[in-house]
């Protein structure tokens, strides 16, 4: 951590939703311990935690790597699954992909982008059909950030 | 009174120092130090749990003794309706309440009365919809200190109304006042208490502000006075007030149930509560107006400082659940009652788990706790005292602890120092060189 970052990579599992969600708690617990504001773990613990199950129900799992420095908080997951055709619809609320096995546990109500893009202070996502999508979710830990990045 | 003032302490002398506590307690506020547990103070929330898994009941709830109650003029216990699922025998609740006053008290009042009135309370706040969902109970006082120390999120969720055993005690003392002439601080009010959470929100309450209640006795320190009172009884006195939906209370899920509405979840045992909270905290749950969460597995039923086996009380309870149907009390619906039971204090984030106050010290604190993490054997023995492998790392960088501490690498060091010394043993100055070999040596090097 000489460079005042530390740095975290987790493997996102592919079709087991008992233990989706673990990278992202993980990272909760990490932010807790370093005192992070309450509702700065719970932006970055919600956010993370959507794009992690999007990997699992879509794309076979994947991987996150995690950088958290004293302003932000940086999380790319990766996955090499099928890709988004179409990003703006996929963004919008309710729209959903997932298939009816899933949706009848529970998830893939077609919230996950949606929620990802209210709760991270900065979401990007390059997707290529057939190739993978890379999510980069950034949220800051201070509040004057924004505007300096 | 302290800050941190704790109802569950340790009994040292039956304490072996061995791992059963500090394995159960949900905030890893136990560590075993010189063969006996210690609890830290600022991080225990008093559910009571190490009470229960104790094997050689080390762990206590400190709670008055009876005789406190010859500090009064005039006495009154208000008993948790937990008490009535304790008596199986009992004929019913007025031949409890009756016993329970012929220990030595002037009045009785009971807390399933107050708890209706909190129901009521909770209905009107539920119908006006302007809170921040889900609502979430506060009559277990140890589920209200978890959610400081844990989910400080969720702050704001809380019901903030006072506790059943609040508003009996501030009732029962406005009516004694009222109807017999007698001075507040002339009437000393007992919780019959089944649990050591309840204690440490009279001695210590959450709102900072002075509790109404004087003192609490625990069920099972009261238990065969009032048993062997029940068999003495002349004249049945009339002293139960309340309907089913507050005697209901010490379930789990009876708070809930009393609502009227199918937007709840009521959630028993600690680390089931633990569960539910996170759910709450990460919003993945949904449509939920009000979660009932007690620490105890069964509700207050299963309470520590009881002394029936929780299923037993369970059934014997429903016995007085459906006389109190059958007889048709009112619930406070009806009447108008004045006191305010809103809660005035304000409950603050008390951030445990916080390695550093500084942000960079605390970063290299975390990078240091994971290396260390990474280099003990993940077994979680306990055998260090500490609960699991990462508190340890956490104990070291927090400077509580060493990596020694840990049996297994003290092993290891042991065993590298051990071969370290097996090959200094190997070698041996020249001068002390005796042995065959040496002398070739030197034989060769045309030594004489």
């Amino acid at each position: 951590m000489s460079d005042g970052i530390i740095r975290k990579s987790f493997v996102i599992p592919a079709n087991d939703f008992t233990i989706a969600g673990e990278a992202s708690s993980s990272v909760k617990k990490m932010l807790i311990q370093l005192g992070a504001d309450p509702q700065k773990v719970k932006k970055t613990a919600i956010s993370m935690y959507e794009a992690e199950l999007n990997a699992v129900i879509h794309a076979n799992g994947g991987v996150a790597e995690v950088e958290i420095d004293r302003h932000k908080v940086f999380i790319r997951i990766k996955d090499e699954g099928p890709g988004i055709p179409d990003l703006e619809l996929a963004m919008q609320e309710g729209y959903t992909t997932a298939p009816d096995s899933i949706r009848e546990m529970g998830f893939g109500a077609g919230m996950g982008l949606p929620n990802m893009k209210r709760y991270a202070d900065k979401l990007e996502i390059t997707t290529e059909v057939g190739k993978g999508t890379v999510v980069e979710i950034t949220v800051f830990l201070t509040d004057n950030e924004k505007e300096d990045h | 009174m302290s800050p941190y003032f704790h109802s569950v302490t340790l009994d040292e002398a039956k304490c072996k120092g061995c791992t059963n506590c500090i394995k159960r307690c949900p905030t890893e506020a136990i560590r075993v130090r010189k063969s006996k547990a210690r609890i830290i103070n600022e991080r225990c929330i008093d559910c009571g749990e190490c009470i229960r898994v104790c094997p050689y009941h080390a762990k206590k709830a400190i709670t008055d003794p009876v005789s406190i109650i010859d500090d009064y003029k005039y006495k009154v216990a208000i008993p948790a309706p937990t008490l009535y699922g304790q008596l199986k025998s009992a004929q019913s609740r007025d031949h409890i309440l009756t016993a329970l006053k012929m220990c030595g008290f002037d009045d009785v009042f009971e807390v399933a009365r107050a708890a209706e009135i909190i129901t009521n309370e909770t209905k009107k706040i539920l119908e006006e919809q302007k809170f921040q969902k889900p609502l979430i109970s506060s009559a277990c006082p140890a589920v209200v200190r978890l959610i400081q120390v844990r989910f400080p999120n969720l702050i704001d969720n809380i019901l903030k109304l006072k506790s059943p055993m609040e508003v009996a005690a501030k009732i029962a003392k406005d009516e004694i006042t009222r109807d017999k002439k007698i001075r507040q601080e002339d009437i000393g009010v007992f919780f019959i208490t089944p649990c050591a959470a309840k204690v440490t929100s009279i001695k210590a309450p959450l709102d900072k502000e002075k509790s109404f209640v004087d003192g609490a006795i625990s069920i099972s320190d009261i238990y065969l006075k009032v048993l062997s009172s029940l068999g003495k009884i002349d004249k049945v006195e009339k002293l139960s007030r309340a309907g089913f939906v507050g005697v209901r209370w010490a379930n789990s899920g009876g708070e809930s149930t009393a609502l009227g509405t199918d937007k709840f979840l009521a959630v028993d045992g600690i680390h089931n509560v633990i569960a539910i909270l996170e759910e709450i905290e990460d919003e993945k749950l949904e449509d939920i107006d009000f979660v009932e969460a007690l620490a105890c597995q069964g509700g207050c039923l299963g309470g520590p400082l009881t002394v029936e086996n929780m299923y037993v009380a369970k059934t014997v309870i429903k016995k007085f659940i459906d006389e109190a149907k059958e007889t048709g009390f009112e619930t406070a619906s009806n009447e108008n009652y004045h006191y305010d039971i809103a809660w005035t204090g304000k409950v603050e984030y008390r951030p445990i788990m916080k390695l550093d106050k500084d942000f960079d010290i605390a970063m290299k604190k975390l990078e240091t706790l994971h290396l260390i993490n990474n280099g003990l054997p993940g077994l979680d023995c306990g055998a260090c005292g500490a609960p699991s492998c990462r508190s340890l790392a956490e104990d070291i960088v927090r400077g509580n602890a060493n990596e020694t501490d840990c049996i297994f690498k003290l092993r290891e060091k042991v065993r590298s120092l051990a071969i370290q010394m097996m090959e200094l043993e190997a070698k041996m100055p020249p001068v002390l060189d005796k042995d065959e070999t040496s002398e070739i040596k030197s034989k060769k090097r045309g030594d004489i």
